[in-house]
């Protein structure tokens, strides 16, 4: 009797087992693989305040293991959205590595601009123009706000001005009207 | 699913219209400004002409600061298809060209032209176009487009766009709906000048060649509907609809599916239902244009409210501030709580930032409501899932859901429940017994949704730029290394000939030379890892660039020279290589510099003036167009041209 | 100058959450009337207990949630739950049945949710449940309609029951549910369920003096009283007629398909229609907002299928009526119904899923 009761058991169990097994291969989801989706998190503004040359980097690196609270430029959504897809708890924002900020891009003091080349070589995404001894500057556009120009500037001709706020990017906050130094009652 | 012409005239000739789903009924109230005619308003002390009052881009200016202008006269040009250019709304002195703030819920400061009105009202020329059958349709529609005729119902869509359908049209929709409570300017409109009117539909009939005509009215306004009635009584396939008072009747989709029963589809056009729609303010406006050669300067708005003294309706010039339009018609603060005006009618109606704000081609109504009038809801509550809001969505949307899904940020699922389908009409927030602004919370939505894929966007280009870079630079490391290799194997294969004779050993010596130059010129500009070759023809393009700058300054008296003499560094600039290049660029700059140094600097103070004289973007964009000609030291003449200017 | 700023529609229909709860309140007294004629003085005793238990209850869990007490008791949610409870109970249970069955309501259903709509089954039935299958005896011990009883009760006496168990004269409910005949009375769903179980046709168990025809003396009133309340809620637009329309049609339909296969075991539409809670269910209790379905096609399938469950379990479960199980069953169905029946948006050729 417990001869069949440990076989019938037994033959469950390896049936089970390959019905699994088969089904783990035959209805594989397939996915990005991990770097690629952290990377497509991350906000690609390639500053390097994570302590890593780029996004992509740090991607690795935060596949590898690493603090998924290093990024500024991303903040708070930036984490929340890795905390979720690794599978962690959300951190407050490494300190050491900056802290957010508005969005800014770079703009270069033309007047002052001696032509160095310097921020062009030091941006990661090519949104500098200009040439050696001519007037450089910054394609609004092409901008993440990265900083990496200022350091190199022997002029300090370059500042990060915060982007100004259009009609088209205004998100409905009634408190808070770009036009506005009114003192408003929120009502909604 | 598009209902057949043949059945569409069939029920428009028993007025049996069709129904939009839902709809609410909100207190008229017109009867406060609708009996008045419209009156004539004093000219405004200031006038502030919004350089974009419509939907598409803006025009460039043509006036400076400083400048008279004549009523009449274009202040923008029309270079694009979705500009439509503004016009002086009366005669006077332009004074400040900046952003002012805008007539648009945020109050953005937007450019606009500040102008000073000299009292006189003198008027331009004007070029009317009578014979206008006889004229091709081309030069109709310039004409519209001209005159800066954009919708003047709500979205404020270039007409010259609208009149030119790639599709065929069988509805012709003039929409003198007016569905929002209190606003009376079209009713009036409608009232005083049906025939004119008529004679922009006629236009529009000549242009768009529609199969029929439909002149749709709220049944609130007898009046209106009698005038038009007897207006188009001559002309068969105009037909006046009477249309039962819901709102929102007159919105675009709406007024479709009520007089066809078609649908817009999502992310259609009507044109794609083979209809157009007009409203009955832009018609008036488009045979001003036409029979007078009038362009867009002035429109009616409602003025209304109890917080007014005397409701009426007035022709406004378009730039005049609101606060001119309120002492006109009597503003009383002390009946309101908290000042606020609203721009446009109570269910869709914007709070102005400032009285400053202008009117501009939207501009319907000023609705500036007492104390108990339109009382600001209290703090929302839960919302009970009662539904209600799904019973009047004219969009047949879920707005619950989407409220749930816009106020948590889960947009993907909003987005899933056709958040963008909403026509912000606010029918739902106006019965939620809640009282939760939802209207507010989808608005928040989709502005996040926007901003997040502009992002979205952005971050994908960066990574696409950043990744290119990376590549190059890693592409210009291997030709580096390649090359060191190739110039190592020389020497090489020269030490090995070493012993053969005399005659080799020149040979050697002189490979070894090579070898030795070629590296050194490796040595000098490793440390700068750009391509040498691109860097060179940019110092090259900037030795041009300089040259023909000193040139066109010095009056071209040494002209052929210098050309020849920069013409030739170019050729040695290219052709050789890259440290070659660099002492050539050096002495090519020189040259000009030390000629004409002080010409130079003229040039230099020009560029510094420029700011001053045109706006600051457009010279900034220019900037970066010569900035983006000479980094890509391509079509080296074109680059010198446009350079220099 | 200072301008206010506010967001559109400026214009809002003054009739806000307490208004549709007071207007559903109000359209319940027309029954809650007939229930006093029928059933004695019992349901305002009950009424007075469960709506300030309720309250009292929802007030407690509103301080411990650090909420403002006078916006949320203003939204009248509670007074309705309760009003909805007590008029289910049978109206001379005992005074501790009816405490903890509003404190279940309000605190556990409604509050412990997350308050006033987030709660995911109607309080009121989900309390009415709990309590029948916690005191089935004292859920039970419905009354002869008063016209026919021997003891017709006072109020005193209403409360004296509720409170001891016993009227003034000493009269404990057993003996008050026994009429003139000697006949112990139940409700007439329950009469009937139990003559059928012991071998009598459908015809014959309407012998009872309890019946007027088909229908349960007294219960006839009731139902059409909460009929007139229920349609003066439609005329008023606080509901819909999706719910109740369906719902009474899928109960007629349901119960007319057996009582076509076997009029002799089963009973009439009529008879399902006009006893028991089906016509307040169908118009005060599914209609409930919260706990509903909200798109309109949604709201026709929630109603039919609560109609239908009404009648399946009315035949074929253990207890007589069954508008609470009914709906709170399809309450946990709403989410999928909704998914399934959005409607379609305008300009979208049909939902792409």
């Amino acid at each position: 009797m417990l001869f069949y009761a440990l076989l019938s058991i037994g033959a469950l169990a390896l049936l089970f087992g390959a019905i699994l097994g088969y089904s783990a291969i035959r209805f594989r989801v397939e996915s990005d693989p991990l770097v690629e989706q952290i990377d497509s998190i991350l906000p690609q503004t390639q500053c390097g305040q994570c302590g890593y040359p780029g996004c992509k980097p740090y991607a690795e690196a935060i596949a590898n293991g690493d603090d998924i609270n290093k990024c500024p430029p991303g903040g708070e959504a930036t984490i929340k959205q890795l905390a979720e897809l690794m599978g962690v708890e959300p951190k407050p924002l490494d300190a050491a590595h900056g802290v957010e900020d508005v969005k800014k891009v770079a703009f270069i003091r033309e007047d002052e601009c001696i032509g160095c080349t310097k921020c062009i070589q030091a941006c990661p995404v090519d949104a500098i123009l200009g040439a050696a001894k001519q007037m450089h500057t910054v394609i609004v556009d092409e901008c993440t706000g990265c900083d990496l120009c200022v350091e190199p500037c022997p002029v300090d001709c370059i500042d990060m001005v915060p982007l100004e706020p259009t009609a088209q990017s205004w998100k409905w906050d009634l408190n808070n009207t770009p036009a506005g130094d009114i003192p408003i009652k929120m009502v909604s | 699913m598009n209902t057949l012409y043949e059945a569409v005239i069939e029920r428009l000739d028993q007025n049996n219209l069709w129904q939009f789903p839902g709809g609410v009924h909100p207190p008229g109230q017109k009867e406060r400004s609708n009996t008045q005619p419209i009156q004539r308003m004093s000219i405004p002390e200031v006038l502030y002409v919004p350089v974009k009052q419509h939907t598409g881009v803006e025009g460039d200016i043509i006036v400076t600061v400083g400048e008279s202008v004549l009523k009449g006269q274009p202040l923008t040009r029309s270079s694009l298809p979705f500009a439509v250019p503004v016009h002086a709304p009366t005669s006077g002195k332009i004074t400040e060209i900046t952003p002012q703030p805008s007539a648009h819920p945020s109050g953005v400061p937007e450019m606009a032209i500040t102008l000073v009105p000299d009292g006189n009202d003198t008027c331009a020329m004007l070029k009317p176009l009578s014979q206008y059958q006889q004229l091709p349709k081309s030069t109709v529609i310039e004409a519209i487009c001209d005159a800066g005729i954009s919708g003047l119902g709500g979205a404020g869509f270039p007409t010259h766009i609208k009149v030119s359908p790639t599709k065929p049209i069988d509805f012709l929709i003039i929409n003198g709906i007016e569905c929002e409570p209190y606003i009376s300017s079209d009713d009036r409109l409608m009232r005083e000048h049906a025939w004119q009117i008529r004679q922009g539909i006629d236009v529009l009939n000549y242009l768009i060649e529609p199969k029929c005509i439909i002149v749709a009215v709220e049944d609130n306004k007898p009046q209106a509907i009698e005038a038009l009635t007897i207006a188009c009584q001559d002309s068969e396939h105009y037909r006046v609809v009477s249309v039962p008072t819901v709102y929102p009747a007159g919105g675009e989709k709406q007024l479709v599916q009520v007089l066809t029963g078609r649908e817009i589809p999502r992310k259609g056009l009507p044109a794609d239902v083979g209809c157009v729609m007009f409203n009955v303010g832009t018609c008036y406006a488009i045979a001003d244009a036409i029979f007078s050669g009038k362009p867009l300067t002035e429109r009616v708005v409602t003025i209304t409210g109890s917080a007014i003294e005397e409701p009426q309706n007035v022709w406004a010039m378009l730039g005049t501030p609101v606060l001119h339009l309120l002492t006109h018609a009597g503003y009383l603060p002390h009946k309101q709580q908290e000042q606020h005006v609203i721009m446009g009618g109570p269910m869709m109606g914007f709070t102005v930032t400032r009285l400053t704000v202008p009117v501009v081609k939207i501009t319907n109504c000023l609705l500036v409501p007492a104390k108990n009038e339109l009382p600001a809801p209290e703090d929302e509550r839960a919302c009970i899932r009662c539904g209600f809001c799904a019973d009047v969505c004219p969009a047949t949307l879920l707005p619950q859901q989407l409220y749930w899904y816009s106020k948590s940020k889960e947009y993907d699922n909003a987005e899933e429940y056709n958040l963008f389908d909403c026509i912000e009409c606010g029918a739902c927030a106006y019965v939620c017994p809640s009282e939760i602004p939802l209207v507010h919370y989808y608005r928040k939505a989709k502005a996040d949704i926007r901003n997040l894929r502009d992002e979205k966007d952005k971050s994908d280009k960066a990574k696409a730029r950043f990744e290119a870079r990376k590549a190059r630079l890693l592409a210009e490391k291997e030709a580096r290394e390649e090359k060191h290799r190739l110039a190592a194997q020389a020497r090489k294969q020269a030490m090995e000939k070493s012993d053969s004779g005399a005659k080799d050993k020149i040979a050697a010596a002189l490979a070894r030379a090579k070898a030795k130059k070629s590296q050194s010129t490796e040595n000098s500009e490793s440390p700068q890892s750009t391509a040498q070759e691109k860097k060179a023809q940019v110092q090259a393009a900037v030795a041009r660039a300089k040259a023909k700058k000193a040139q066109t300054a010095q009056n071209e008296t040494t002209s052929a020279d210098k050309k020849a003499q920069v013409q030739a560094a170019v050729v040695r600039a290219k052709a050789k290589k890259a440290q070659t290049a660099q002492n050539e660029t050096t002495s090519a700059d020189k040259k000009p510099d030390a000629d004409t140094a002080s010409n130079n600097k003229t040039s230099g103070t020009q560029v510094q003036d420029q700011p001053e004289m045109s706006d600051a973007e457009r010279q900034k964009r220019e900037k970066i167009a010569q900035a983006i000609a000479r980094a890509k030291a391509r079509k080296l003449n074109q680059q010198n041209s446009s350079g220099d200017s | 100058m200072k301008l206010s700023l506010r967001s559109s529609p400026h214009q809002h229909v003054r009739r806000d959450t307490g208004a549709v709860m007071r207007l559903v309140c109000y359209a319940a007294l027309p029954g809650i009337a007939a229930q006093v004629v029928f059933f004695g003085w019992g349901v305002i005793v009950q009424l007075i207990l469960a709506i300030t238990t309720a309250i009292l209850a929802e007030a407690a869990v509103l301080l411990l949630r650090k909420k403002s007490l006078e916006r949320t008791l203003s939204d009248y949610s509670a007074l309705l739950t309760a009003l909805l409870l007590a008029i289910s109970i049978p109206p001379l249970a005992p005074w501790w049945v009816i405490v903890i069955g509003s404190v279940f309501a309000i605190v556990v259903v409604k509050q412990l949710y997350g308050g006033l709509g987030y709660n995911m089954f109607n309080p009121a039935m989900a309390a009415y449940i709990m309590l029948l299958i916690s005191f089935p005896v004292q859920m039970t011990q419905w009354l002869p309609p008063q016209s026919i009883a021997e003891n017709s009760a006072s109020i005193i006496d209403a409360a004296s029951v509720v409170f001891t168990g016993f009227t003034l004269e000493g009269y404990s409910i057993a003996q008050l549910q026994v009429n003139a005949d000697g006949v112990t009375m139940a409700t007439p769903l329950d009469s009937v369920k139990t003559a059928l179980l012991s071998g009598q046709t459908y015809s014959e168990s309407l012998n009872s003096p309890m019946f007027n025809g088909a229908a349960g003396k007294g219960w006839l009133w009731v139902s059409i009283a909460y009929l007139v309340g229920g349609l003066a809620l439609i005329k008023l637009r606080v509901i819909s007629w999706h719910i109740p329309g369906s719902l009474l049609l899928a109960v007629a339909a349901t119960s007319l398909m057996f009582y076509a296969v076997s009029p002799d075991n089963f009973a009439s539409p009529y008879f399902h229609l006009v006893n028991g809670s089906a016509i307040i269910g169908a118009f005060f209790i599914a209609t409930d907002p919260v706990s509903a379905s909200t798109t309109p096609r949604g709201r026709m399938v929630f109603g039919a299928l609560i109609g239908f469950w009404i009648v399946i379990i009315r035949l074929f479960g253990n207890y007589p009526d069954a508008v609470a199980f009914a709906v709170v069953i399809m309450n946990m169905a709403v989410p999928l119904i909704d998914y399934y029946t959005q409607p379609r948006t305008y300009g979208h050729s049909r939902r792409s899923r």
